[in-house]
C-alpha cells in the first residue's frame, strides 16, 4: 500500500506547552484513518501541521508527496480540508458557497450534483446562519470534495450534532471513501472511530500511545467479554458444568452471567448460544458486553474519555 | 481572474444584504443632503465666497465625509468580522490568494460608495438644481484617489486589532473627530484659527480640499499638495495591507 501522508518525528509547541511531542505514523492509500484523544490531545495541531496551516517545530512530513508549508499551494488544489472552527458569511446562500469555492480551483468537481449527492437539494437557497448544524458539516463536507481531492481531512466533524445527525453524517463518510478517497480525521467519540475507521491512532498528552485497526485494539486488551441471561427451566448441575467450560459463571437464581477473558477464537456469545441450543435450555433476555475503544482508552491511560 | 470576478460579485450580494451597511453607504449621504437643505435652502452659506449655495457647498463635503465612513467603518468591520468568524480561516485552505480576496472588497466597497455619491450628485441636480462641477469625469477622479487612499486605512486597522469589537471602536474614535475637523461637516473656515492648524494633520482634510476644489472647477494643479498627501496614504495602505494581511 502506498502512504499518501508520512509524519515522522513531528513535535510542536506553544510556548511552554507541548502540543504534539514526536509522534509518527503513515496513512495509506483508500483508508479512513482516525486520531482519537480526548481534548487537549493534539489531534488538531496535528491535522493542521499536515494541513499547511500551522509550522511544525521538528519531524518531517510529507503529505501527497510534498512538505505541507513548502508545497502549501499543491496541497490546498489536491486536498479537501474541513476545520474545526471555521465559517461562512451568514448571509451566503448554499449553491453560492458552492460556486464560489469551485472557482477557486483549477478542475473542480460538477457542485449540482455535490448538491444532489449530499442531500442539499432542500436547502439550495438557504442562507448559511439558516443551517442546523449538520447541514452546515454537509457543506463543509461538500466543500472539501469540491477540488476532486486524494485525501480529505476531517477535523472533529460531528462534534455538536445530536446522534441521529451524527450517523447520517458517518454514513456520507463511508460514502466518501467508497469512491476512492483517503480519509484522515479526528474524533474525540470513540464509538464513531470504532464505526468507521480501518486504523485507529490514539492519542494522550501529545503521544500516540497506541495505534491500530479498532478490532486489533480491543482483540489485545485485557478486558473480559461477558453475556448475561434468564434461564426460564431453572439450572441443572449439567448446563452449569458445560458453562462453566466456557468461563466464569455467576449465578443469581434464574439469572447467570458468564465471563470470559477478551480475544477467544469464537465471540463467547455464539458459544453460549450454541451450548443453550444444544442442551435445549430454554432462556430470554440475552445481552452482551464486549469491550470498545473506549475500554482500550481507558486502559491504556487510565482515563475515561466521555466528552 | 475566474475566482476574483465570482469573489466580487458574491460580496457584491453580500454588502446589498446588509442593511446597515447598504443604508449607511448609499442612502446615508442622500438622507444628510435632504436635512441640511431643510435647513439651510440652497443659498450661500455664512462665511462662503463667491455665488455657490449652500447644496452645492455640501455635496463635495458629504462626499468626503461618505468615503471616511466607508474606508473607516465598511472595509474594517467586513474583514475584521470575516478574520474573527473564521471565514478567511475557510477560505485559507483552498488556493485563493490574499490579494483576490482584498481586491474584491475593495472592488464592491468603491462601486457601491461611488453609487451613493451618484445618487447624493442625483438628488442634489433633480431636487436643489445644484450646478454640476465644470468638469464631472475630473470630480470623479478625486472621488476615485479619495477613496481608494482611504481604503488602506481600513485594512491596516482590520489587520492591527485583534477582534471586530476593537476595530469598530477604533473606527468610530477615529471617524468622529475627523468629520467634524476636517470641514466634512463645516467648513473649516468658521473654526478658530488654532483649530484649523490640528486639521492640517487629519487626513479626510486633504479629502475634502480637493473634492471642494475640483468640485469649483479648479485644475488639480491647484491641489498638489491633497494629491501627494492622498497619493502616499494610498501606496503606504496598498503596501502595508498587503504586507500585515492575517488569515486569522
Amino acid at each position: 500500500m502506498d502512504a499518501i501522508v508520512q509524519v515522522n518525528g513531528l513535535r510542536k509547541a506553544y510556548g511552554a506547552t507541548v502540543a504534539v511531542d514526536g509522534i509518527s505514523f503513515e496513512v495509506c492509500h483508500g483508508e479512513i484513518f482516525g486520531m482519537v484523544g480526548p481534548n487537549g490531545a493534539g489531534k488538531t495541531t496535528t491535522i493542521e501541521c499536515l494541513e499547511g496551516l500551522r509550522k511544525p517545530d521538528g519531524g518531517r512530513l510529507s503529505v501527497l508527496g510534498v512538505d505541507p508549508i513548502l508545497g502549501s499551494q499543491v496541497l490546498r488544489e489536491r486536498a479537501g480540508m474541513q476545520l474545526q472552527q471555521s465559517n461562512l458569511p451568514d448571509r451566503m446562500k448554499v449553491w453560492e458557497a458552492l460556486d464560489l469555492y469551485a472557482s477557486f480551483y483549477p478542475r473542480p468537481v460538477d457542485w449540482q450534483a455535490l448538491i444532489a449527492q449530499l442531500g442539499l437539494e432542500e436547502k439550495r437557497n438557504t442562507p448559511f446562519a439558516k443551517l442546523s448544524g449538520g447541514q452546515k458539516q454537509r457543506l463543509f463536507i461538500a466543500l472539501a470534495l469540491l477540488p476532486d481531492p486524494q485525501l480529505i481531512f476531517l477535523d472533529e466533524l460531528t462534534t455538536g450534532l445530536d446522534p441521529q445527525a451524527r450517523r447520517a453524517i458517518w454514513d456520507l463518510i463511508l460514502a466518501v471513501r467508497a469512491l476512492g478517497k483517503t480519509i484522515l480525521l479526528t474524533t474525540h467519540f470513540m464509538e464513531e472511530a470504532e464505526r468507521l475507521c480501518d486504523r485507529v491512532a490514539i492519542l494522550d498528552h501529545g503521544r500516540i500511545v497506541a495505534l491500530d485497526t479498532p478490532s486489533a485494539l480491543i482483540h489485545n486488551l485485557a478486558a473480559e467479554e461477558r453475556v448475561s441471561f434468564t434461564l426460564l427451566g431453572g439450572v441443572s448441575p449439567a448446563l452449569q458444568q458445560a458453562l462453566a467450560q466456557l468461563g466464569s459463571v455467576e449465578m443469581n437464581g434464574d439469572q447467570v452471567t458468564v465471563s470470559s477473558p477478551n480475544g477467544r477464537a469464537r465471540p463467547l456469545v455464539s458459544e453460549v448460544v450454541s451450548l443453550l441450543t444444544a442442551q435445549g435450555a430454554a432462556f430470554r433476555d440475552l445481552s452482551t458486553r464486549q469491550p470498545s475503544l473506549e475500554d482500550v482508552f481507558l486502559s491504556l491511560t487510565g482515563r475515561a474519555m466521555r466528552d | 481572474m475566474k475566482s476574483l470576478l465570482k469573489m466580487t460579485w458574491m460580496e457584491a450580494k453580500l454588502f446589498l444584504r446588509e442593511p446597515a451597511a447598504a443604508f449607511f453607504t448609499l442612502a446615508f449621504p442622500l438622507v444628510m443632503l435632504l436635512i441640511f437643505a431643510t435647513i439651510y435652502g440652497n443659498t450661500p452659506p455664512p462665511g462662503s465666497t463667491g455665488s455657490q449655495g449652500a447644496i452645492d457647498a455640501l455635496i463635495p463635503a458629504f462626499t468626503a465625509m461618505v468615503i471616511g465612513i466607508t474606508g473607516l467603518m465598511a472595509v474594517t468591520m467586513t474583514m475584521a468580522t470575516y478574520r474573527e468568524n473564521g471565514i478567511l480561516r475557510r477560505l485559507r485552505t483552498t488556493p485563493v490568494k490574499p490579494l483576490v480576496v482584498m481586491a474584491a472588497q475593495v472592488a464592491v466597497v468603491f462601486v457601491m460608495t461611488g453609487l451613493g455619491v451618484l445618487i447624493l450628485l442625483a438628488a442634489g441636480v433633480l431636487l436643489y438644481h445644484v450646478r454640476l462641477p465644470g468638469n464631472p469625469i475630473s470630480f470623479l477622479g478625486g472621488y476615485a484617489l479619495s477613496s481608494l487612499s482611504f481604503f488602506g486605512i481600513g485594512f491596516i486597522l482590520a489587520g492591527v486589532l485583534p477582534t471586530a469589537r476593537t476595530a469598530q471602536v477604533v473606527a468610530m474614535v477615529l471617524l468622529y473627530p475627523m468629520l467634524i475637523l476636517s470641514g466634512a461637516a463645516w467648513p473649516r473656515e468658521l473654526m478658530p484659527a488654532a483649530v484649523q492648524k490640528v486639521t492640517a494633520c487629519i487626513p479626510l482634510t486633504y479629502v475634502v480640499n480637493l473634492l471642494r476644489g475640483l468640485w469649483a472647477g479648479e485644475p488639480w494643479g491647484a491641489h498638489l499638495l491633497d494629491v501627494a498627501v492622498l497619493v502616499v496614504m494610498l501606496l503606504a495602505g496598498a503596501f502595508i495591507s498587503a504586507r500585515i494581511f492575517r488569515w486569522e
